[in-house]
């Protein structure tokens, strides 16, 4: 029903403007934009006019992070027009200005204004892309406080944040499982470093991980069913993989180094994470069943951490340290490494071009930034509850 | 813009929250959890508060999870000695200061433990000799030049690396237990070289017998 009413409103519109096709014809090569996060693709241009205070800088952030830049009605690059309101709620319609077409036309109602302003962001996103957008997304990550770290959830640009954990001990590296509300993280609460699994509705906390040795990093496979995380309770830390309970426990690698930060391949074959081969420290790989450690090669940078595979499977995000801390690209099967911007611990949101990633400002503080990778767009996302780290995308 | 205009185009109605926006999921408050009296994990009939222990004890071989180690034994493979089962310090006190004149330090990204901190290791694996009701827990720790995680596991390294100093000095591989605290503990939390040089090290914690 909802979309008959919608076509209703196309054609509508498109007779209305009907006169007006062609005046614009040829004017502008429309700027796509594109599923390509390797190359630099220009931001595309819309014009957005109607709104004020808190939705007006809801949209502008979303929609900025979503690729897009803002420009005149008037001005000849502009391809979209999103004109509405926000007097009680919040109302929008998007024509696209080259065709002179509603794209569509909506209200929204229910939630918060930030949450209204959101949806309207998402609906942009995906009438000009086809994707789905962002704007709706969760993030975990882990918020300092001196000695102690505790780990919170707030939307994807830092509002509404709220604590997970209350232990006044050490929490880290939180992970979602994807599909669910729930966490796992490494904490301290038990005196050794273990990993727990989180349910944020029941709140009930189970232990993954509890042996002798750290037990850091985890992350949780696509299909939400196992765990990759870093034990030492053999002599050195080493991949292992679990069932999300626990149970199943396997050894993955045996090495003398300190292998780091494990993330998985989209399909669950394979497990990325850092370590050093032959003295150097690398990316690689090794089946998440078992198997032999393959070499990723990031060619160009030196000292690559914290890998994150995007869900498309195209490429992995990770850190190289290099005097400071950057933001890279490589192939997923290794390569050249393309430098993206400084900072470190880079998360893959759902869409596979928008990163999170940690910064730091002056004295050390972190803080957590979003990348769009295609137009190398940047924001900050809302401090307000102390130094934040290791974020991680709910996917 | 007319508001006017609008109607009728509108979708009106459309509930934002049925779409399935998250933040409304998050207004339920979050359930504090219980503090823990002491390094004993609660009871498995706690739901809340204290964390869950394993659904599976460490040792129960289900699923293909590997045995328990009862005697760890060096692994040929990477010549590091596995630890002794967590259950083994569970309850045990551990006292910080005994061995706070002990703490060794490393060098930037290193876990070579230097022939400069041996007379502290071996001062450890003395006073260890003479309490053989004793354990020992190495705790490592980094300064902020490298990435959270990365830190996480270098300092564990640091720890496995003193830990495995004091094997080689005859203390009982299953005496020595090892922790990271990565670069969240550091010992000053300046952002200088020297701050740095105080950060890279691995503490001594002796843990004693319930009284």
């Amino acid at each position: 029903m909802i979309k008959s009413i919608y076509s209703l409103g196309f054609a509508l519109v498109l007779v209305g403007w009907c006169a007006g096709v062609g005046t614009r014809a040829g004017e502008a090569e429309r700027i796509r934009i594109s599923a390509e996060a390797w190359s630099t693709t220009p931001p595309i241009p819309i014009a957005m006019s109607g709104y004020s205070g808190e939705v007006d800088r809801v949209l502008r952030f979303d929609l900025e992070i979503a690729g897009f830049k803002f420009v005149g009605e008037s001005d000849s690059s502009c391809q979209y027009v999103l004109k509405g309101g926000n007097s009680g709620q919040v109302e929008g319609r998007l024509t696209d200005a080259l065709k002179r077409a509603t794209l569509f036309a909506k209200a929204y109602s229910g939630g918060s204004v930030r949450s209204q302003a959101h949806a309207l962001a998402d609906d942009v996103v995906l009438a000009v892309t086809g994707k789905p957008g962002i704007a709706r997304t969760k993030i975990a990550f882990k918020v300092s406080h001196g000695q102690t770290s505790e780990i919170y959830v707030a939307d994807y640009d830092g509002h509404g944040a709220v604590p997970a954990t209350q232990d006044k001990s050490i929490a880290a590296a939180p992970t979602w499982r994807p599909g669910h509300r729930t966490l796992v993280y490494t904490t301290y609460k038990l005196n050794n470093p273990d990993i727990v699994s989180h349910d944020l509705d029941s709140q009930e906390r189970r232990v993954v991980a509890r042996y002798s040795g750290s037990n850091i990093s985890p992350a949780v496979s696509p299909d939400g069913r196992r765990v990759a995380m870093v034990l030492s309770k053999a002599g050195s830390p080493d991949v292992y993989v679990a069932n999300i309970d626990g149970t199943g426990l396997k050894q993955l690698t045996r090495t003398r180094e300190d292998e780091s930060s494990p993330c998985w391949s989209p399909d669950g074959r394979t497990i990325c994470f850092a370590t050093r081969i032959d003295g150097r420290r690398t990316l690689a790989q090794v089946p998440s069943d078992g198997g032999a450690i393959q070499r990723i090669a990031t060619s160009g940078v030196v000292n690559p951490t914290e890998p994150d595979w995007s869900p498309d499977g195209k490429y992995i995000a990770f850190t190289a340290q290099m005097g400071a801390f950057e933001i890279c690209l490589v192939k997923a099967g290794g390569g050249e490494a393309k430098l993206l911007t400084s900072g470190e611990d880079p998360c893959w949101a759902a869409n596979s071009r928008t990163l999170i990633f940690t910064k730091r400002g002056s004295g050390g503080k972190r803080f957590l930034s979003l990348l769009d990778v295609p137009t190398k767009q940047s924001k900050d996302v809302l401090q307000n509850i102390g130094v934040s780290s290791q974020p991680s995308w709910a996917r | 813009m007319k508001r006017s205009a609008f109607l009728n185009l509108l979708l009106i109605g459309f509930f934002v929250a049925a779409g399935g926006v998250g933040c409304k999921k998050t207004k339920k408050p979050v359930t504090p959890l219980a503090s823990m009296g002491s390094q004993v994990p609660g009871s498995g009939a706690e739901r809340r508060g204290p964390i869950t222990p394993p659904t599976v004890p460490e040792g129960a071989n289900v699923g293909g999870a590997e045995p328990t180690v009862a005697t760890p034994l060096t692994d040929p493979s990477t010549g590091f000695t596995p630890q002794a089962d967590i259950e083994t310090i569970e309850g045990m006190i551990p006292d910080t200061a005994h061995f706070a004149g002990q703490t060794i330090y490393f060098e930037f990204d290193s876990s070579v433990v230097r022939t400069s901190q041996h007379s502290q290791c071996n001062a450890v694996g003395d006073d260890l000799k003479t309490k053989p009701e004793a354990k020992l827990m190495i705790d490592g720790h980094c300064d902020e030049r490298g990435t959270e995680e990365y830190n996480r596991a270098l300092g564990e390294r640091r720890a496995l690396a003193t830990r495995e100093y004091l094997i080689g000095y005859g203390i009982a591989p299953e005496r020595v237990f090892t922790r990271s605290f990565g670069e969240d503990r550091p010992a000053d939390p300046g952002h200088t070289e020297a701050a740095w040089t105080a950060n890279r090290r691995a503490e001594f914690i002796l843990l004693l017998p319930p009284k």
